[in-house]
């Protein structure tokens, strides 16, 4: 049996499995459509927000990012972690005690105002959106290359996918199908890295591998590829650079995950304040299992391809064309081609491919006197490692269809999370609530799947030319949500006074500065060619990277709403009530929507 | 902080509005300290103060990068069920848990 035939079976068995699962829990009314009856245990519940959570992002181009860049790129690590504290101390167990469906009900009803919640909803559609863009861009990435097509036709493929996928069911069918998904996800995510982890190190445990003898070398393994790097010029792999960026970006993407509305939404369906708290750490679990094995993923995926290239070591010759042409090894190659993600060129005619860093001063001149005219390795698309991973390493064809499966398995279940709030915040916030209050039930499940359809096509058409890797994108959408809502939520719970102007030009100012840092080096809506300015870090405002943009927009949306509220009326004292009575667990019914 | 050992039903209104006054500050405190740590472990030892422990090597880099690879989300880990565990006996010790 081929490759393709493997990946098929692997893919259609897991989407039988999901789909069987939204058809036998499909939705009934809205109330179920949302929350699910808030019937869910916290373990399941901390199951399924890890998968919800963990998207393509997580899945396919995290450790590719820190494959390519090591140490620096551990903000992805730390961020989308440390986020889970802030939620789960700062926001998870009051929003439950509160008792809504859905973010902007929240923040309209704190802050006393149907212009708050609009603003809630305006922000939490810009940050989804762009989340979704990111998960287009890698489940396009997935079905271009298990499929065997051209990347945007990949992309095509998965939006179709994601569009009958969400709009079957509702967050019941969601909350059994993401669980199915998480255990599709891990084990796929876990498995090749076992028996990468067992080749390089012989150790069984890829996150102690990352940190044991290279069994080649007799070297520790990050020694070793410290020096392999350095020796083609790169930046070494353990070495920081920025540490403020670094930081920022870190802080951007914890505070970030905490204003996710999607993610936030999870917790409104468990039975008790008590188990808000619990299921955020449920969550943390199963997300770490991945995390934990993600920078092991990374390294050892960047001393493959390095073994790949310079199958006699970096003083030795590189990898000739013939080989890569003739050799099973390197089939991945061929494979990845097709997708138009990978790409190389003889530029010195010699028949091999040398794989360096040519920006890098000094290896230009051992370049000139070994004869290389430039790095031969002209395209690899970083979201493609984790998928390549396994083939790289030549492992069994079993395992390439499970990651396959896996891959499309994240995407997917993120993307049908963020498309559940994106319909929430349209046909419960905007339309039932502030345009036809006498909507019936089945005209507002209407208007839910109408706008999951509108924000596919838009991220879609987004997606074919994405403003970064896959990471990237979505990194934009947790600046977002940094600078907008997770201010606003925070303070609605832990300051009495704060009032609706406030929060009102708190938001505003944190959503317009923020898209206009990322548009004036992304371009507008990120359509490449708009930017007024080059995204280089020459150009930074303080040295600050669009990616690391998300706390200064917090910063300015806390003293904004500060500042205005002072200057304004206290809320009423019945919302100041309404903030003493969040505060405590006791009296925690079952949620009600007005 | 004030710790309780009886469990306050049927308390007066301003009995009550004095213990949610105590509840609130009680955990306000285990916040601050929960959040202390976890900027230490992260921004901390995993960024800024890396330098400090580039001494401590192990396998085959220093403390700092382990930190921000993986330790930091060891730490998280133990601070969102040690509050979770904490959180829900401060709700008994003010009899504000859910019935």
């Amino acid at each position: 049996m081929d490759q393709f035939t493997i990946n098929l079976i692997f893919v259609g068995a897991s989407f039988a499995i999901y789909i069987g699962i939204a058809i036998w829990a499909r939705a009934g009314s809205t109330a179920e459509f949302y929350a699910a009856g808030r019937g869910v245990n916290p373990v399941i519940n901390g199951m399924a927000t890890a998968a919800d959570w963990m998207s393509a992002a997580s899945f396919i181009s995290m450790a590719g990012l820190i494959a390519f860049v090591g140490y620096n790129n551990s903000s992805f690590l730390m961020g989308w972690t440390g986020g889970y504290v802030l939620m789960a101390l700062l926001l998870a167990p009051y929003l439950r005690k509160f008792g809504k469906f859905t973010v902007p009900e929240f923040i309209g009803d704190r802050f006393y105002s149907s212009t708050a919640r609009v603003v809630a909803v305006i922000c939490l559609l810009v940050i989804s959106i762009t989340y979704v863009i990111g998960q287009m861009t890698g489940a396009g990435v997935a079905f271009s290359r298990f499929l065997e097509v051209e990347n945007a036709t990949g992309l095509y493929i998965a939006s179709a996918v994601v569009f009958i996928y969400a709009v079957l069911g509702g967050m019941k069918g969601i909350t059994y199908t993401q669980v199915a998904q998480y255990c599709v996800l891990i084990i796929a995510y876990t498995i090749p890295a076992v028996f990468i982890s067992l080749q390089l190190t012989g150790n069984p445990i890829p996150g102690l591998g990352l940190f044991s003898t290279h069994q080649e070398t007799g070297q520790y393994l990050l020694t070793t590829l410290d020096g392999i790097v350095t020796d083609l010029g790169f930046a070494q792999y353990t070495a920081g650079t920025s540490y403020l960026n670094m930081a920022l970006f870190t802080l951007s993407l914890m505070i970030g995950t905490a204003g996710l509305p999607h993610v936030i939404i999870r917790f409104f369906t468990v039975p008790r304040v008590a188990d808000a708290r619990w299921s955020a750490g449920w969550a943390l679990v199963f997300i770490a299992l991945l995390y934990l094995t993600a920078p092991a993923v990374g390294a050892m995926a960047r001393l493959n391809i390095m073994d790949q290239f310079w199958p006699d070591g970096v003083q030795g010759e590189a990898v000739s064309v013939e080989t890569i042409e003739t050799d099973p090894e390197y089939d991945w190659m061929a494979n990845w081609i097709q997708t138009g993600l990978l790409g190389y060129e003889d530029l010195n005619g010699d028949g091999r491919i040398q794989y360096y860093n040519d920006q890098n001063p000094d290896m230009q001149a051992l370049a000139a006197e070994r004869g290389w005219q430039g790095n031969e390795l002209t395209n690899f698309n970083r979201d493609i490692l984790v998928l390549a991973n396994p083939e790289i390493a030549n492992l069994p064809p079993w395992v390439i269809g499970l990651i396959a499966a896996g891959g499309l398995a994240a995407a997917l279940s993120t993307a049908a999370g963020l498309l559940l709030a994106i319909s929430s915040a349209v046909s419960h916030d905007l339309i039932k609530t502030l345009i036809r209050p006498d909507i019936s039930e089945k005209g507002e499940l209407l208007w839910a799947r109408v706008s999951m359809a509108g924000a596919i096509v838009l991220a879609t058409w987004l997606g074919l030319n994405p403003p970064g890797f896959a990471a990237q994108v979505v990194a934009l959408a947790f600046g977002l949500a940094a600078a907008t809502l997770f201010p606003v939520l925070m303070m609605g719970i832990f300051s009495k006074k704060m009032n609706s102007a406030g929060a009102i030009a708190g938001m505003l100012t944190g959503l317009i500065v923020t898209l206009a840092y990322l548009f004036t080096y992304l371009g507008i809506l990120f359509i490449p060619g708009t930017n007024l300015l080059e995204n280089v870090p020459a150009n930074y405002l303080l040295g600050i990277s669009p990616l690391a943009f998300g706390p200064i927009g917090a910063l300015l949306n806390f003293g904004v709403a500060v500042l205005v509220s002072r200057s304004s009326a206290e809320p009423p004292i019945e919302v100041q009530a309404l903030v003493e009575s969040i505060r405590v667990p006791r009296g925690a019914g079952t949620a009600t929507s007005h | 902080m004030a710790e309780r050992t009886t469990n306050l039903k049927g308390k007066t209104p301003e009995r009550a509005a004095e213990d949610g006054a105590g509840y609130w500050k009680a955990n306000i405190r285990i916040i601050t300290i929960s959040l202390i740590i976890w900027a230490l472990v992260s921004f901390g030892f995993g960024i800024l103060l890396r330098p400090l422990l580039a001494g401590i090597e192990v396998g085959g880099t220093d403390l700092g990068f382990w930190f921000a690879q993986q330790g930091s989300i060891l730490v998280f880990l133990a601070l969102i069920f040690f509050y979770a565990w904490r959180m829900n006996r401060l709700d008994r010790q003010y009899g504000v848990e859910e019935e």
